[in-house]
C-alpha cells in the first residue's frame, strides 16, 4: 500500500495485524479495522464501480451505508456471492474476494462507457418512449435490455449460510449508538428499563468517537475522550443489552422493528463453519429511541460524480477514525462549516488542503479563522462549475455566485486536487420514523425535514431530530429523554459544552452553471444516473407529483434508495414549479433502511421447513409401498402407486379398473372433520346446507352442499348423524379449516341463540376407504361383528363398531359409485387398521388407490370436486345440482342469492359432460371450449374442469363448464389446441351407471 | 404489526389474528322477503373509510372468537375492541 496515504490513528486500525484481500483479481493489503473501502482508498484506488445507466466511472462516496457508488460484488463465482454490497459497510478479513459490478470487459475499461457519449439521446424516460412501438417488437428488443437490466449477478447455487429469526421484547429499544444514543441508553438503562442499543457499525459512539478537535469539547474534554468514558460505563449495565452490526430494517406501527444482526460477515471464511451469519431481530419494544443520525448531503454541480469526489464528511472519517487519506491534494467545497473540520483534521495530519469553496459571502465562526490562519485559500461566495478527469479528478473549475445564488458571475478559475470533498449540509435519517407512520414538518431555515407527529410510543432525538450543534444535541437530549421516560434522574449533573461550529448555511439545491442546463451532468441519483436535467425534464413534460417524477427518472429507486440526493430532488422540483418545498412532503420511505438478504427473511424455514407438513397416520404405509405423493394444502397425499416403473397413466389405469373390478382402498384421513353437538345442531345444519336435516334419522348420512352467502358453492360433504344432538361433518381437504372459521362466525355473530358447538376432529381419526365389489366381503373380515345386510347397514348409514376392542365409526357412503365403506378410527390405529384391511382384501387383488383414481372415479360417476370443477362463480343450479336445493327451507346461507336477475340468467356456465369425437384423445384441463372458430374473435364459452381416460368405460371423459350448456345436450363443440381443433360434444355429467346399479348391487 | 388486546385471551400478536370485514352489518332475518337492490345491499356494499372504522377481527390461532374492533383507518390507531353484541363503546 501506497505508505503517504497511511496515517497513524489510535482508533479502529490493528496497524499490527495486516489483512490480504483481492479486488478485481489484483492483491491488497490493508489492516484490521478496515472496511472494505477505506483499505482500497489506503491503496489509491478510488474507481470501483460504474453508474448503471452510462457506465460513467465511479469512486467511493461515502464511508457508510448511505452508499451510492461503491456497490460490489462479494465473494466472485462461490456460493456465497453477494452482489450489490456496499463497500463501505464490509470489513474486511484475510482472504476477501471481491469485484467491480456492471463493467466489462474491466472497471478501468467498459464498453458500456459509450451509453455516456450516448446521453444526449438517453433521457429520462428514454426505455418507456422508444421501445413502445410497434408492439410486436417487444420480444426482441426484451433481449437485450435483460440483458443490460440490473446489477452484479445472483448467486446460481444454495446459500450455504445458517440463518435465524429471533424475537426480543424489551422497554425500551435506542436505535443508534452516536452520542444522544448512548445518552439515552444510559439513561433507561439506569432507572431499570429493559433497554437494547443497537448500531450497523461495528463500533459505538457514531460520529463523536472519533471527533478529536479542539473545538469541541464536553465538560472540557475533547468529545471522544468524554464518549469512550460512558461508553465504557454502560457496557457494565445489567439491564442494557448492547448489538453492534445490527441494522434496523423496518419499523412498523405499535413499535414492531425488524432487525438484521450481522454475526458472522467480518470473519474469515474458514471461521464461518456452522455459525449462524445473520439473524433477524423481531423486536417489539415499549418506547422507541430513534437516534438515527444524520446524512450528509452531496452538491449538486455538472460533472459532480467523478471518482475522488466524496462527501466531506467521509474524507473526515477516513482520516479521523480509519487513518487513511483520500488524496494528497485537497479541496473542499461545502455551503456550512462541516467541510472546515474535515479541513483541520487533514491540516493537523500535514495533508494538504489547497482550498475551500464556500457558497457563503459571509463566513463567521471559530473553526474557519482557524482554517484561515493555516494560510488554506477560501473562496467565499464560489462554486465549482466544472471537474475534469475521467478514471479520478484532477481539476476543477470555479466561479462567483451571483447575489442570489441562481446565476454565476466574472471568470472561471481552475484549482487543481486529486480529491474533492462536497457538503451540502446534513439531511436528518428520518427514514425509520417515517416507516412507523409518524409525520415529518419542513423546517426552513435550513431546508430539512424533521419529526413532527409521533405515531406510537417514540421520540428522536439528536441529528435524526434536526439537533446539529453539539450543544443543543446534549441539551435537548436530556430534556426531552428525561419526559419521554418520566423520570427524574438524568444521570447527567452537569455538562458544558463548547462548539467551534456555526450552523450558518446558504442553501442552493441546484448550483448554477455556466453552461446551459442540457449541456449539463449534474447528478442527483448517482446510482441510476437522474440529473437535474431529467428532473426538469419529467416537470416540462407534465409530472408534478414527486411519486411520478421519482418513478419517472427512477431518482431515489436504487439499492440506496437516494438517501443522499432525494432532497435535492424536491428542491429542484420545487424551485422549477415554483412552489414551497414542504408542501410535496417526501416520497414514501419503505422498508427495509438497508437491503436484506433473502436468507435473513427466510431464516431456518428452508428446504423441507418452508412451511409445514401435514401427514396422515397411515403416510408411511404409502412411503413404503412407493406411492408418490402430491400436495393438497398443507397435506402430502398419496397420489398413485407405481408398479414394475409403471407410469402415472398406467398405475392410474390399473387402480381405478381393481377398484370397480374387485376393490380398492383409499386414505381419506384428509377429509376435514368437524364434530357439531348440541341441542340445536339439526338447526344449525339446516342453515349451513341448502338441503333438510331435521328428519336425518339417527345414524343415517347424508351429503350435503354448502353456499356462500352470493349463493356460489363453498365446500361439500357428507354428514353423518351420530346421535339426537350430535353430527359428525366431513368437508373437503383444503376447505376444512376455512369451514370451521366459516361455521364459527355464523354461530357467533349471527345466530349466538343457537345451542351449538364445533370442534375440528380432522386429526383426531385415520379414515380408510374400502370401494368395490368386494369390499363387504373385505370388511366383514376386518370387522366380523358388524352385520353388513343391506337391511341393516343400508346404503348412507352408520355404525359404531370395535376392530380388536378398539372403537370405530363405519359409514357406508361412496364417492366412488361402488359399494364401498369408510372406517373411522382413532388416528393411532390408522396403520395396522389399514394393514388388516390389505390383508383380508390379499385373496380379492384389495388395491391401494391414490387421489388420481379417487379423481377419475368420481369423475365417471360425475361428481364435482369443489375447487376443480367449481370455482366460486357457480351456483349449485348451475352444477346441474338443484336436487339438493331445498324449496321448502324457509332460509338457507346463499338462498336468497339464488334468484338474484344474475343467477337465473339462462347463458352461465354451467357444468355438463364432455366426450371427445376420437375416445382415445384425452383433453387438457383448463382448455378453452367454443362453438366458432371461424368467428374473430372466437367467443370463449368455457373451459374444461376435469378431463381423464376411464379404463371402465374405454374412452375418454371430460367435466367442463360452458356457456348455456344444460341446454346444449348432444351439440357439438370444438376445443382448439396449439396444433389441432379437438371435436366434441356435450354429454351427460354422469357417465358411468346413470341408474346406481353398482352401489345397490347385491352382493 | 399490531398488537391486539383480545378480550378472552388478552394482548397478543396480528399474526394470530384475521380480519373479518366491516362489522354491525346484520344478517336480514327474512331475505326472501327482499328485493334484489335491498339484498344486494347487504351482501355487497362495504365502507371503506379512510378514519375511524367498525371491523370484525377473530381470533383465528388462539381462541378461535369472533369481536369488534374500532380503528382509525388512517393511522391503524385501535380505539376499542368489544365484544360481539356490545354496543360500540364509541361514536
Amino acid at each position: 500500500m501506497s505508505n503517504n496515504l497511511r496515517f497513524k490513528t489510535s482508533k479502529l486500525i490493528d496497524e499490527t495485524y495486516r489483512v490480504s484481500f483481492k479486488f478485481n483479481n489484483k492483491k491488497y493489503f490493508g489492516f484490521k479495522g478496515d472496511t472494505l473501502a477505506s483499505a482500497l482508498l489506503a491503496n489509491g484506488i478510488h474507481l470501483v464501480g460504474r453508474s448503471f445507466k452510462y457506465h460513467r466511472p465511479r469512486g467511493i462516496m461515502t464511508s457508510g451505508s448511505e452508499e451510492p457508488n461503491a456497490i460490489i460484488q462479494l465473494h466472485d463465482n462461490s456460493s456465497r456471492t453477494e452482489p450489490n454490497v456496499r463497500a463501505t459497510e464490509v470489513e474486511i478479513y484475510e482472504g476477501l474476494v471481491a469485484s467491480s459490478q456492471n463493467c466489462w470487459p474491466s472497471v478501468n475499461f467498459d464498453i458500456g462507457g459509450i451509453n455516456n457519449l450516448l446521453s444526449p439521446i438517453l433521457p429520462a424516460g428514454f426505455y418507456y418512449k422508444t421501445f413502445m412501438w410497434p408492439a410486436s417488437f417487444w420480444e426482441k428488443y426484451e433481449y437485450f435490455i435483460r440483458k443490460s437490466a440490473g446489477l452484479g449477478k445472483s448467486p446460481k447455487v444454495p446459500d450455504p449460510d445458517i440463518y435465524e429469526h429471533k424475537y426480543i421484547h424489551c422497554d425500551v429499544l435506542v436505535i443508534g449508538a452516536g452520542i444522544s444514543g448512548i445518552m439515552a441508553a444510559k439513561m433507561a438503562a439506569k432507572n431499570g428499563f429493559k433497554t437494547l442499543l443497537v448500531d450497523e457499525k461495528s463500533y459505538l459512539g457514531g460520529s463523536s468517537i472519533y471527533d478529536n478537535s479542539e473545538f469541541s469539547k464536553i465538560n472540557n474534554q475533547i468529545t471522544s475522550s468524554w464518549l469512550e468514558k460512558e461508553i465504557n460505563e454502560i457496557s457494565k449495565l445489567e439491564n442494557l443489552e448492547i448489538k453492534t452490526r445490527t441494522s434496523v430494517a423496518a419499523f412498523h406501527g405499535y413499535n414492531f422493528l425488524l432487525a438484521c444482526e450481522n454475526l458472522t460477515d467480518h470473519l474469515p471464511i474458514n471461521q464461518r463453519e456452522n455459525k449462524v451469519r445473520q439473524r433477524l431481530l423481531k423486536i417489539r419494544a415499549k418506547k422507541v429511541i430513534s437516534a438515527t443520525g444524520s446524512i450528509e448531503r452531496p452538491l449538486i454541480f455538472d460533472n459532480n460524480d467523478r471518482p475522488g469526489i466524496l462527501l466531506s464528511s467521509a474524507i473526515k472519517k477516513y482520516i479521523d477514525l480509519y487513518g487513511v487519506a483520500c488524496g494528497e491534494n485537497n479541496i473542499l467545497f461545502t455551503n456550512n462549516d462541516t467541510a472546515y473540520e474535515t479541513a483541520m483534521s487533514l491540516i493537523q495530519r500535514g495533508i494538504k488542503v489547497n482550498a475551500i469553496i464556500d457558497n457563503r459571502e459571509q463566513i463567521d465562526s471559530k473553526i474557519s479563522y482557524e482554517v484561515e490562519k493555516n494560510n488554506i485559500k477560501i473562496y467565499k461566495g464560489y462554486t465549482v462549475v466544472d471537474t475534469y478527469g475521467y478514471r479520478r479528478i484532477n481539476k476543477i473549475s470555479i466561479m462567483k455566485l451571483s447575489k442570489d445564488g441562481q446565476t454565476v458571475v466574472g471568470d472561471k478559475t481552475k484549482l487543481n486536487c486529486d480529491c474533492l470533498g462536497v457538503s451540502g449540509g446534513w439531511t436528518p435519517a428520518v427514514h425509520l420514523f417515517t416507516q412507523s407512520g409518524g409525520k415529518l414538518k419542513f423546517r426552513e431555515e435550513d431546508q430539512v425535514f424533521i419529526p413532527n407527529i409521533y405515531p406510537s410510543d417514540q421520540i428522536s432525538i439528536g441529528s435524526c431530530n434536526g439537533d446539529f450543534g453539539l450543544e443543543e444535541i446534549i441539551k435537548n437530549t436530556l430534556s426531552s429523554i428525561k419526559k419521554f421516560l418520566d423520570i427524574d434522574n438524568s444521570e447527567y449533573k452537569t455538562v458544558e459544552t463548547i462548539s467551534g461550529l456555526n450552523q450558518s448555511k446558504r442553501n442552493i439545491w441546484l448550483l448554477p452553471s455556466d453552461k446551459s442546463i442540457g449541456k449539463t451532468k449534474s447528478f442527483v441519483d448517482y446510482q441510476n444516473d437522474a440529473t437535474a436535467k431529467d428532473i426538469k425534464l419529467a416537470l416540462r413534460e407534465g409530472f408534478r407529483s414527486i411519486e411520478h417524477v421519482k418513478r419517472y427518472t427512477t431518482t431515489g429507486m436504487g439499492t440506496d434508495q437516494g438517501k443522499l440526493g432525494n432532497m435535492h430532488a424536491l428542491g429542484i422540483i420545487s424551485e422549477t414549479a415554483g412552489t414551497k418545498m414542504g408542501e410535496h412532503g417526501t416520497t414514501t420511505f419503505r422498508p427495509p433502511y438497508t437491503p436484506l438478504t433473502f436468507g435473513t427473511i427466510v431464516g431456518r424455514n428452508v428446504g423441507e421447513f418452508f412451511d409445514i407438513f401435514r401427514r396422515t397416520p397411515i403416510h408411511d404405509w404409502h412411503v413404503v409401498n412407493n406411492a408418490e405423493f402430491e400436495n393438497v394444502g398443507q397435506w402430502k397425499r398419496a397420489w398413485y402407486y407405481p408398479k414394475d416403473n409403471e407410469n402415472m397413466h398406467q398405475a392410474v389405469q390399473r387402480e381405478s379398473k381393481a377398484a370397480r373390478d374387485s376393490a380398492g382402498i383409499l386414505d381419506a384421513s384428509t377429509l376435514g372433520k368437524i364434530d357439531i353437538q348440541g341441542t340445536d345442531a339439526s338447526e344449525f345444519l339446516n342453515r349451513v346446507y341448502t338441503n333438510a336435516w331435521s328428519k336425518l334419522a339417527v345414524g343415517k348420512c347424508r351429503y350435503g352442499l354448502m353456499l356462500n352467502e352470493d349463493g356460489m358453492v363453498y365446500d361439500d360433504g357428507v354428514t353423518t348423524r351420530l346421535g339426537e344432538n350430535h353430527y359428525i361433518m366431513t368437508t373437503t381437504t383444503g376447505g376444512a379449516a376455512n369451514v370451521l372459521g366459516k361455521l364459527e362466525d355464523y354461530l357467533q355473530t349471527e345466530w349466538p341463540e343457537l345451542d351449538v358447538y364445533l370442534s375440528s376432529v380432522t386429526d383426531h381419526f385415520a379414515t380408510i376407504s374400502v370401494c368395490g365389489p368386494n369390499s363387504k366381503k373385505i370388511v366383514s373380515k376386518v370387522i366380523p361383528d358388524l352385520d353388513l345386510s343391506d337391511e341393516k347397514f343400508p346404503h348412507m348409514s352408520f355404525k359404531n363398531a370395535n376392530i380388536d376392542n378398539i372403537k370405530c365409526r363405519v359409514m357406508r357412503i361412496s364417492f366412488t359409485g361402488e359399494h364401498s365403506y369408510e372406517i373411522n378410527i382413532q388416528a393411532n390405529y390408522g396403520k395396522s387398521v389399514w394393514e388388516k384391511c390389505m390383508e383380508a382384501g390379499k385373496d380379492f387383488n384389495i388395491t391401494p388407490y391414490g387421489t388420481e383414481t379417487m379423481h377419475l372415479l368420481r369423475a365417471e360417476k360425475g361428481f364435482i370436486i369443489v375447487g376443480q370443477d367449481t370455482d366460486a362463480t357457480l351456483t349449485p343450479i348451475d352444477l346441474q345440482m338443484d336436487w339438493i336445493v331445498s324449496k321448502k327451507k324457509y332460509d338457507f346461507i346463499g338462498k336468497r342469492s339464488l334468484y338474484r336477475s344474475d343467477t337465473i340468467r339462462e347463458d352461465r356456465k354451467q357444468l355438463v359432460g364432455l366426450l371427445t369425437e376420437n375416445p382415445e384423445i384425452v383433453l387438457e384441463e383448463g382448455a378453452q371450449i367454443v362453438a366458432d372458430i371461424k368467428k374473430s374473435p372466437i367467443e370463449m364459452l368455457g373451459h374444461v374442469t376435469s378431463s381423464y381416460y376411464s379404463p371402465n368405460l374405454k374412452k375418454s371423459i371430460a367435466l367442463g363448464v360452458v356457456k348455456g350448456g344444460k341446454n346444449m345436450l348432444g351439440q357439438k363443440l370444438i376445443i382448439p389446441m396449439e396444433n389441432k381443433n379437438i371435436n366434441v360434444t356435450v354429454a351427460d355429467p354422469v357417465f358411468l351407471d346413470k341408474e346406481g346399479e353398482r352401489l345397490n348391487a347385491k352382493l | 404489526m399490531f398488537l391486539i388486546n383480545c378480550p378472552f385471551c388478552g394482548e397478543r400478536e396480528q399474526s394470530e389474528f384475521k380480519a373479518g370485514g366491516e362489522a354491525h352489518i346484520v344478517r336480514p332475518k327474512q331475505p326472501t322477503e327482499l328485493s334484489d337492490d335491498e339484498w344486494a345491499e347487504y351482501l355487497f356494499m362495504r365502507k371503506n373509510i379512510k378514519g375511524i372504522q367498525f371491523e370484525r377481527w377473530n381470533h383465528a390461532h388462539g381462541c378461535r372468537k369472533w369481536f369488534n374492533m374500532v380503528r382509525d383507518t388512517s393511522n391503524d390507531q385501535i380505539k376499542a375492541i368489544y365484544k360481539m353484541g356490545e354496543k360500540p363503546p364509541v361514536k
